[in-house]
């Protein structure tokens, strides 16, 4: 137990240290507040053009697909929050700074994770949370005194299988020296999980649902809400996919850890 | 002078071969991008044979060529330069006998050039492998659209050089380089074509830099812009490569007096 007080512990320590230097650019936390949401209004205000021309996309309606949105912001920002190393290839293996991580007694990927916090995305997820609980309203889709606790279970399946994907990803560098440009390429098959996954053929689907299993982090969950599940465990399967991806995550990168020799500076 | 500037051009096309690994998942990156919308789009038309003047076929054409250009146009010249002038190198670099920003301006050419011949054209022939869609037969058509991607080229170049001088002004400019991106994936017309827009929209975005990027090339490619308004659509991202000069100068003269060096 101690070992995660200490970890909570560090936690503060990092968060409080965050908001220091933040202070120093307070303009700018607005600012990225403010991207981080033209971000996700990007994608909205795509749905909302689509839906001019369109009355349905695959069978779902407008308010189905706004609202798989806003359950996606919701499992993308708090993901954020607490794991945004885009560059960690650069900045850990090629600039040598995992040396330093590995001199410490805390988990190295504990580390990595405190050192790049984001706490401005958080702003996303409670902007998704309302997007979501205006278009559950505009669906009139009932509401069961269970839902809000099915929601956090959910949630963090898919901020699982987020940080099992990019924990393994981040892992490559450890096995290669080149820079990956793999993290864009996540970055963007993330698309592909918001939208019904049945617009897609199926090796498509196949490969979001049980390969890279973005369509967790997005239409499955939410299809729990809408009661439109084809299988009605599909939904359930989030939590057990998130568990399974991070724990493969978390055993990729301790193996690369193992076999890591250094920046060699 | 001017071949020193095509050194910088040269030197930065064989930068960019050394680390051409990267520019292999960037191709597939750019399949997936233009699969997901190809997908999206399919959905979209459903029955329809076509939407706002725009047919099954012509869409993913679109789709396909205006990301393809987009891997042309494209660079990172803003954090370039503001990563510059936030780690102090670009004093050393002003005080150089050439010009900084046309320095910049070759070496994203240099960077455009590799994708151009590593990224775009290869991508090109993949995706029309996977996807339906028809190219020009028209030798001038071809022309034409390559001339207006270099405008293309142009134009977003300039607004990434307006963005990185931001850093002198604003001690972190993080924040308004990706605001300005995402300004430019939506108003450029690579995520939806400026015509789906509401009427209103696309009368404000007649009046902005960022069709003149992808949404004015892509249509003359799919041939939805023909005949004399061909030379309009050029006219147009003539007039606004030569408009957008005027603030990078005012911006570049303003910024040179107040540099200041933070850390360093």
């Amino acid at each position: 137990m101690s070992r995660y007080a200490f970890m909570l512990g560090l936690y503060r320590d990092y968060f409080a240290n965050y908001m220091k230097t933040k202070l120093s650019y307070r303009a700018d936390f607005w600012i990225e507040v403010l991207s981080d949401l033209m971000f996700n209004g990007l994608n909205l205000v795509f749905i909302f053009i689509v839906f001019m021309h369109t009355p349905s996309l695959g069978n779902w309606s407008e308010a189905e697909v706004v609202f798989v949105y806003g359950y996606f912001m919701i499992a993308s920002g708090l993901f954020s929050t607490f794991f945004s190393a885009w560059n960690f290839s650069e900045r850990y293996i090629v600039k040598g700074e995992m040396d330093r991580v590995l001199t410490r007694p805390a988990h190295s990927l504990l580390q990595v994770m405190l050192e790049n916090m984001d706490p401005p995305a958080i702003v996303g997820s409670i902007v998704g949370l309302v997007i979501m609980i205006s278009s559950w309203t505009t669906l009139g889709l009932p509401f069961h005194w269970y839902d809000p606790f099915v929601l956090i279970i959910m949630v963090l399946g898919s901020c699982f299988i987020y940080m099992g994907i990019y924990t393994a990803l981040s892992a490559i560098s450890f096995y290669s020296d080149a820079p990956t440009g793999i993290g864009p390429l996540i970055y963007n098959i993330q698309n592909y999980g918001r939208y019904p996954v049945e617009i897609y053929n199926k090796t498509i689907k196949f490969l979001l649902t049980w390969i890279l299993p973005f369509a967790f982090v997005g239409v499955y969950p939410a299809s729990f809400f809408l009661g439109r599940l084809d299988e009605w465990w599909m939904a359930w399967l989030t939590p057990v996919v998130g568990v399974v991806v991070l724990s493969l995550g978390l055993w990729f990168w301790n193996y690369g850890v193992r076999r890591y020799r250094g920046a060699g500076s | 002078m001017t071949s020193a500037y095509l050194d910088f051009v040269r030197i930065r096309f064989l930068m960019m071969l050394a680390y051409r690994v990267n520019y292999y998942s960037g191709i597939i990156i750019y399949a997936i991008n233009i699969g997901a919308y190809y997908f999206l789009w399919k959905a979209i038309y459903g029955e329809a044979e076509t939407l706002q003047g725009f047919t099954v076929i012509q869409m993913s054409t679109y789709v396909a060529v205006s990301w393809m250009a987009r891997a042309f146009y494209f660079n990172n010249l803003d954090r370039e330069i503001s990563n510059e002038i936030v780690d102090g190198s670009v004093a050393i670099q002003i005080i150089r006998p050439y010009s900084y920003l046309i320095v910049k301006m070759m070496q994203g050419f240099g960077e455009g050039l590799f994708r151009l011949l590593l990224f775009m054209i290869p991508g090109m022939i993949i995706v029309s492998f996977i996807f339906p869609i028809t190219l020009p037969t028209d030798p001038v058509q071809w022309i034409v659209f390559f001339v207006m991607i270099w405008f293309s080229f142009l134009i977003n170049t300039q607004l990434n050089i307006l963005t990185g001088l931001g850093a002198f002004f604003f001690e972190n400019n993080q924040g308004i380089m990706s605001m300005k991106r995402i300004l430019v994936d939506l108003l450029s017309g690579v995520v939806v074509p400026i015509a789906f827009f509401p009427g209103w929209a696309i009368s404000v975005m007649n009046w902005l830099p960022f069709q003149a990027i992808t949404y004015l090339p892509g249509s003359v490619f799919t041939g939805r812009i023909q005949g004399a308004d061909v030379w309009n659509a050029l006219l147009v991202q003539v007039i606004w490569t030569v408009v957008l000069i005027v603030p990078i100068m005012l911006v570049w003269r303003a910024a040179r007096r107040r540099l200041f060096v933070q850390g360093g």
